[in-house]
């Protein structure tokens, strides 16, 4: 084909070589971010609305591709407010890893509903401050920490459920996680911080609301199966990650959490250590919705040196070699019905736990599935979403029941409350098995 | 600590799938990669070898037939004629009753969605009593709100195709879907799942099934069997089916459709299932980006690849390990034996843009004109270069450079990732995937030094 016969270039002269090719902006107003590209990416295979699962469940529901692009595109329009039902999206963000094209579904529905928070819901609305609530329980958890029992005992009074429904539209249906008596950051202060100091071997641990709150004893886990191995801790000051806040559109909640730990994080690595994360939702926040949505410094840097606590000991130490060596007795770690939360399929991690524990004599952990538990953190609280939730997680509360195991494995927080409200079964998180495995149960380092 | 495993396979497609599963026949370590959920639910379901020879000449009878006289290098010139039977045969065995058409060498002709007649060489139980070789008249319902399948179109396509049967059409209202735009899953589960509907705005409520044979029956007019779009159940489709035949006293089919595909996801339902059983680890949901070579080389690499001027020598030496990208952290991976099924232009395991072709992962050459005028031809239904566009392989099915010597001496490659066919054109798609990836597992799991 000789040079005259090729049809023009877009925008470009006869000759070119000469000419880079500039793609023609069709929507010139300037944005924070660009969605445009990952919206023309999709190619309407629909994928990712059969793998949604509220869609499955709701048939209100519009599905990821509407939220995702088409909103989007919608949105370009001035006559266009962005959809109410964005607020139906549960942000466990199955779509991002069921889209062949690599549309960044979770990142236009986090925006698309930030922007309906902003614009279109009343700051007024009981609406409005029940999500703030929920999006903020690490702002009520330190006075709930403080006095404990107190709490424990008026969060779960009927009346005060009955309460929280009437007045705030948060389900009755579930009890209130219980606060622990010590914090993990009062144990670790208690405890004197680190006990082991290492220059080579350092981490930062990002424990996040739940574990210091409600679940010390996984925080402690942690604590001493990385003391096994020889790390020097850190416990960096640290907010909440951010996953409660994106998931009610509260993005200028999240943006201001997100600023304190990209600073502490970035000031940790500075130091020389990696971060590590035991809940999957926390390592999700950092690892992928902080470069999306922000752009502090150092917000890259934090995401790419963040782990997940298993796979971080999985890549930086023989794990599999030290564990074939122990081995539990007791009927108490015989079987696990495990639940991969959608947070850590979305980070390749689901097929991780069986693998690990494969690896222990005398643990079983049998995968129950890839259904979502439904719960996705702050939703299923919602009293107008308990019911949707529920059917969502019948999938998984039937694949628990038809397992072996009597006791459920996890390692998502709200995924835990989910399986236990589900089932009434004991939930464990995975790092809990590994420090009676490696250090043993009585583990009072 | 890389995580380590014996065979690593890229890719969890139809050709990965199939690798892993090769490969773990025999007693090594497989691991599958996949960056995003199976493409396997964008198929049709429907497994073809060969349906139209490359030069355009079909649709063929017997697919093995033409196999022998397919040109160098493609795909299954590479492979053979008996690897692709073994693979067919291998297939069988996984798909168990899922699966039909073993019975002959000869092409089916299933009718598609568009009421166009495909050569196949494997198809679904469910899409069995369709075919277009069949005599007997049918009747293909579509629904008003699943635009994919319009049974008149679809049949007066069909009869414009010369099918040996009268075909005829109908549209009907779904019984309990409410939505313009349902997905197909949810059309699926209520059958399935047989939920309670209410028919002719009377409170009273059906189940889901009985009330669309209902529909359906009133239209019927003698038609031995009826062909619906491919919606009818998800994991219990046999029994959606059979109560649906049941209830209309016909046989009844499914018109595979475009994605999002039932047939698609319970074939990769079917292959995933399958991979659990072998012991194959999957992980998915992260991509590989990168990988390193073994600056030490090994037993079967000489220590300086340069220094090795053998036909057969790599050219890159040895993969070490190849490093998966965990949103930003970057994580090893080590094997002994590679295979590379990331899919063509669509899957982007190839990838193109103004400056050229290339394969992302291990940038392995990949043919094309420099020209990039010269990658297509005028006339979307064209011979397209383009089409053909993807890695040389040898017999070993390992990527070559343009010396052609290998580029590594541990990996292959399987799927659409291979250039030198066109699966569009030829109806290939799957057959290749088949036989490549069964050919590429088996030799990685067999090379295995332990």
């Amino acid at each position: 084909m000789s040079e005259t016969d090729h049809p023009p270039d877009d925008g470009a002269t006869e000759d070119r070589s000469s000419d880079e090719f500039e793609p023609i902006q069709v929507f010139p107003e300037a944005e924070a971010m660009d969605l445009r590209p990952g919206a023309d990416n999709c190619y309407k295979c629909s994928t990712c609305d059969t793998n949604c699962p509220v869609a499955e469940v709701d048939d209100e529901f519009p599905g990821p591709k509407f939220q995702g692009p088409e909103q989007w595109r919608l949105k370009r329009q001035d006559d266009h407010d962005v959809d109410e039902s964005v607020m139906k999206c549960s942000n466990c963000m199955r779509c991002d890893s069921a889209c062949p094209s690599e549309v960044p579904l979770s990142q236009m529905h986090n925006t698309a509903r930030g922007e309906y928070i902003e614009e279109r819901m009343s700051r007024f609305s009981r609406e409005y401050l029940r999500n703030r609530l929920l999006a903020n329980y690490r702002r009520l958890a330190p006075l709930a920490a403080t006095f404990p029992r107190t709490a424990n005992f008026v969060m779960g009074l009927s009346v005060t459920q009955w309460l929280g429904e009437k007045t705030l539209g948060i389900t009755s249906e579930r009890e209130l996680p219980d606060f622990a008596t010590e914090t993990f950051r009062e144990w670790w202060t208690e405890r004197g911080g680190p006990a082991v100091e290492s220059e080579a071997k350092q981490i930062a641990y990002f424990h996040g609301c739940y574990a210091n709150y409600n679940t010390p004893e996984v925080a402690k886990a942690l604590v001493r199966v990385y003391e096994h191995f020889g790390y020097e801790i850190m416990i960096p000051e640290q907010d909440c990650s951010g996953t409660p806040m994106f998931a009610n559109g509260m993005l200028e909640d999240a943006r201001r959490a997100a600023e304190t730990n990209v600073a502490e994080l970035a000031a940790a690595l500075e130091d020389g250590a990696d971060i590590v994360a035991s809940c999957s939702s926390c390592s999700m926040s950092i690892r992928q919705e902080y470069p999306e949505l922000f752009d502090f410094e150092g917000t890259a840097e934090v995401a790419a040196n963040t782990w997940d606590a298993l796979e971080y000991l999985r890549v930086h130490e023989d794990l599999e070699a030290e564990l074939a060596d122990a081995s539990l007795e007791g009927d108490e770690y015989d079987e696990f019905a495990y639940h991969a939360p959608c947070h850590a399929r979305n980070q390749g991690l689901d097929g991780q736990t069986v693998d690990v524990l494969e690896a222990i004599d005398g643990v079983e952990a049998e995968d129950v599935g890839d259904s979502c538990s439904g719960i996705s953190g702050t939703y299923g609280w919602k009293a107008e979403n308990y019911e949707t939730s529920m059917k969502i997680g019948a999938a998984m509360f039937e694949h628990m029941e038809g397992a072996e195991a009597e006791q459920g494995l996890t390692e998502c927080p709200t995924c835990s409350m989910q399986m236990g409200h589900g089932t009434g079964y004991e939930i464990t998180h995975t790092l809990e098995i590994l420090e009676a495995a490696l250090v043993g149960d009585a583990g009072a380092a | 600590m890389a995580i380590s495993d014996d065979v690593l396979v890229i890719g969890g497609g139809l050709a990965g799938a199939m690798a892993a599963l090769a490969a773990a026949e025999r007693d090594v370590r497989v691991r599958l990669v996949t960056y995003k959920q199976s493409t396997l639910r964008q198929a049709s379901g429907l497994i073809d070898v060969l349906g139209y020879a490359p030069d355009g000449d079909g649709p063929l009878v017997d697919p093995f037939e033409a196999l022998e006289g397919l040109p160098t290098g493609h795909p299954y010139e590479r492979v053979g004629s008996e690897a692709v039977r073994e693979a067919l045969a291998f297939f069988d065995e996984v798909a168990g009753d899922a699966y039909v058409g073993d019975h002959t060498d000869a092409n089916a002709l299933v009718p598609t969605h568009g009421g166009t007649v495909k050569p196949t060489a494997r198809y679904p139980t469910a899409t069995a009593a369709g075919l277009a070789s069949d005599n007997r008249d049918a009747l293909l319902v579509g629904f008003e709100t699943l635009p994919d399948f319009d049974g008149p179109l679809a049949a007066s396509h069909l009869a414009a195709a010369g099918v040996p049967f009268d075909a005829r059409g109908v549209t009907l209202s779904f019984p309990g879907i409410e939505r313009d735009d349902a997905k197909v899953t949810r059309y699926a589960h209520l059958l399935e799942r047989d939920e309670a509907v209410s028919v002719d705005d009377s409170a009273a409520t059906v189940g889901a099934r009985d009330a669309l044979a209902e529909s359906v029956d009133e239209h019927l007019e003698g038609e031995p069997r009826v062909g619906f779009p491919a919606i009818l159940g998800d994991e219990r489709a046999d029994e959606v089916r059979t109560a649906l035949g049941e209830g209309l006293g016909v046989d009844v089919f499914e018109v595979p459709m475009g994605p999002p595909s039932l047939p698609g996801m319970r074939l990769s339902d079917l292959l995933y299932d399958a991979l659990e059983d072998a012991g194959v680890r999957v992980t998915s949901g992260v991509p590989v980006v990168d990988y390193e070579v073994d600056p030490r080389g090994s037993s079967d690499t000489p220590a300086d690849p340069s220094a090795a001027k053998t036909s057969d020598d790599p050219a890159r030496g040895r993969i070490d390990h190849v490093v998966v990208d965990r949103n930003g952290a970057e994580v090893p991976h080590r094997a002994d034996q590679y295979v590379l099924a990331t899919g063509g232009l669509v899957g982007k395991g190839v990838r193109s843009d103004r400056e050229g072709v290339r394969e992302p992962i291990f940038d392995c050459h990949v043919p094309h004109p420099e020209d990039r005028y010269d990658w297509f031809v005028d006339g979307v239904f064209g011979d397209q270069p383009y089409a053909r566009f993807g890695l040389d392989v040898d017999r070993e099915l390992r990527p070559l450079e343009t010396d052609s010597r290998p580029t590594f001496s541990n990996l292959r490659a399987a799927g659409a990732v291979l250039g030198g066919y066109d699966f569009a054109a030829e109806k290939s798609g799957s057959g290749v995937s088949l036989a490549t990836g069964y050919v590429a597992g088996r030799r990685a799991s067999t090379a295995v030094i332990r």
